[in-house]
């Protein structure tokens, strides 16, 4: 089986910060201070109440899985999914280190990072 | 203000070919359109309003305009993926009901076939500026995973199984073998989708539609155009559209645009889900179809899967019956765009020329309803409801 290479995000001006806090091992998700809630991906404007009162929050990397497939079709298997963190908005990631066989819904996960070609790491989820 | 009744289906075009090796994309365009005006009983010099969408090459309008040298009033280029040959039809009756075009020609082509595309099974970077890419390419998200994460939450939330899932390609199947033109002509049973492998779990190799190069056309008419024509009258009474997301975070996969644009559309028409005698609904996976079925209200959510099985959905037996030219299931899903066929199924239903094991009875009120994207990130929706006059 072929090893998985990840491809390296391309942060820009607005999403730098992100990309920046997961070279230091930590999860952001953006928070709007006006209405309260948080969101994902991140953006300047809150994609709910349109204030510009957002802020980076560093997240606990606690998470439950919303839903996940296996892709088999592939050079190496892996494990898409959307993981809802306890911060309250649901990220797309993939769930690693363990049996895909184990993965079930709502199953607790953990942060962890995984290196990129040339780029900052990625956050994944694993079984808690 | 409503486009009802203004605007009527002078001409469907559905290219025979499969697998166009020999044929450039522009070409296979302006094939369509021959054939689509030449069923209208129209020609090019009549054209005075164009459509097309992402598949068209270069500056699509521009481009295909100059190639087939056409002088228009009135181009538009929306671009909702699958849906786009909906959204398309909806867009034309209302330049029509304007008076900003009385002859609008809508072309679809491409060859994911002959170029030897990986449609489904791999990641697809799309531009660096694109706001999710980013957040979401690194992690390989394909259009088979991304559907599957559509399918596991749905058996999560309403119990819905592989089995019901499976009833919706032997359904399509059922009517393919009757296409003498479709890519999947063999009947095949729950059992053999169910054992076929799993590309991406929980989906299955014949969950998935079928890839093919091809095309399609429509022509639509202002009300005065068609009373010339010999053909017979196919009316545009409700349209439909709505895009979904993410959310902003708030992720629900178990719905669909649909649920927005089928009642939107059902409300312009003056017509319920259960007046309708044939719907052509977009099928790049099996779970694409059951989740429209339940959010266009053909019946509750959740019920989708038992609403499938067993036939249901099977002209002559069924209380649905849906594609009938086998669908992008079986029979074609050309340039990766399924909204274009939808609709031409549901005019040859609507003028009794589809083939004579399939057509419903006095079919008199259809609909066509597209998805274009993914389910599982972000889509275009539109549903369409025509009539036979
Ligand atoms: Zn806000």
């Amino acid at each position: 089986m072929e090893e998985r290479k990840l491809p390296a995000p391309e942060p820009n001006p607005e999403t730098a910060p992100y990309w920046d806090a997961a070279k230091n091992g930590t999860l952001f998700v953006r928070r709007c201070a006006a209405c309260g809630r948080a969101h994902h991906y991140p953006r300047t404007l809150c994609p709910f109440c349109f204030s510009d009162k957002t802020e980076w929050q560093a997240a606990s990397g606690n998470g439950t899985v919303y839903s996940f497939s296996v892709m088999l079709r592939a050079p190496a298997p892996y494990a898409i999914a959307y993981v809802t963190l306890d911060e309250g908005t649901t990220m797309l990631t993939n769930i690693v280190d363990c049996d895909f066989e184990s993965i079930r819904m709502g199953m607790r996960v953990r942060l962890v990072f995984k290196p990129t070609e040339g780029g900052a790491p990625l956050p994944m989820f694993t079984p808690a | 203000m409503t486009i009802k009744g203004k605007a009527y289906i002078a001409g469907a075009f559905e290219h025979p070919t499969r697998k166009a090796p020999d044929k450039s994309v522009a070409q296979l365009h302006a094939e369509c359109a021959k054939g689509a005006l030449t069923d209208a009983g129209l020609t090019k010099e009549d054209v005075d309003g164009y459509f097309c969408a992402g598949d068209a090459p270069g500056m699509g309008p521009l481009s295909m305009v100059d190639y087939m040298n056409l002088r228009v009033r009135h181009v538009d280029s929306t671009d909702t993926g699958g849906s786009s040959y909906l959204v398309h039809v909806a867009h034309a009756a209302e330049a029509i009901a304007l008076g900003k075009c009385s002859v609008a020609l809508i072309t679809l082509a491409g060859r994911p076939r002959s170029e030897g595309m990986a449609t489904g099974t791999a990641p697809r970077p799309g531009s660096p500026a694109q706001p999710d890419m980013q957040f979401e390419y690194p992690y390989g998200p394909t259009v088979v995973n991304m559907y599957a994460m559509c399918a596991m939450r749905h058996m999560h939330d309403y119990g819905t199984t592989s089995e019901q899932l499976a009833w919706i390609k032997v359904a399509a199947s059922h009517h393919a073998q009757h296409n003498p033109n479709a890519m999947l002509r063999d009947v095949v049973t729950v059992k053999e989708v169910v054992e076929s492998p799993v590309v991406a779990s929980p989906l299955h190799r014949l969950d998935c539609c079928v890839i093919s190069d091809g095309g399609g056309a429509l022509v639509v008419v202002a009300p005065e155009v068609m009373k010339s024509l010999g053909r017979p009258r196919v009316k545009i009474v409700g349209v439909g559209e709505a895009p979904k997301g993410q959310l902003g975070g708030d992720v629900d996969l178990t719905f669909t645009g649909a649920r927005w644009s089928g009642p939107r559309a059902f409300a312009e028409a003056g017509v319920k889900p259960a007046d309708i005698q044939y719907a052509s609904i977009y099928d790049s996976f099996t779970i694409t179809v059951l989740m429209q079925i339940e959010d266009l209200g053909f019946c509750a959510k959740g019920e989708g899967g038992r609403f499938s099985a067993d036939g249901n959905l099977i002209s002559g037996t069924g209380k649905l019956p849906f594609n009938t030219d086998g669908g992008g299931l079986c029979n074609n899903h050309p340039a990766n765009r399924g909204g274009m066929t939808k609709v031409i199924e549901a005019v040859r239903q609507l003028r009794g020329e589809a083939h004579p094991a399939v057509q419903v009875k006095n079919c008199a009120l259809a609909l066509a309803h597209g998805t274009g994207g993914s389910l599982g990130t972000r889509h275009g929706s539109a549903t369409l409801i025509m009539e036979r006059e």
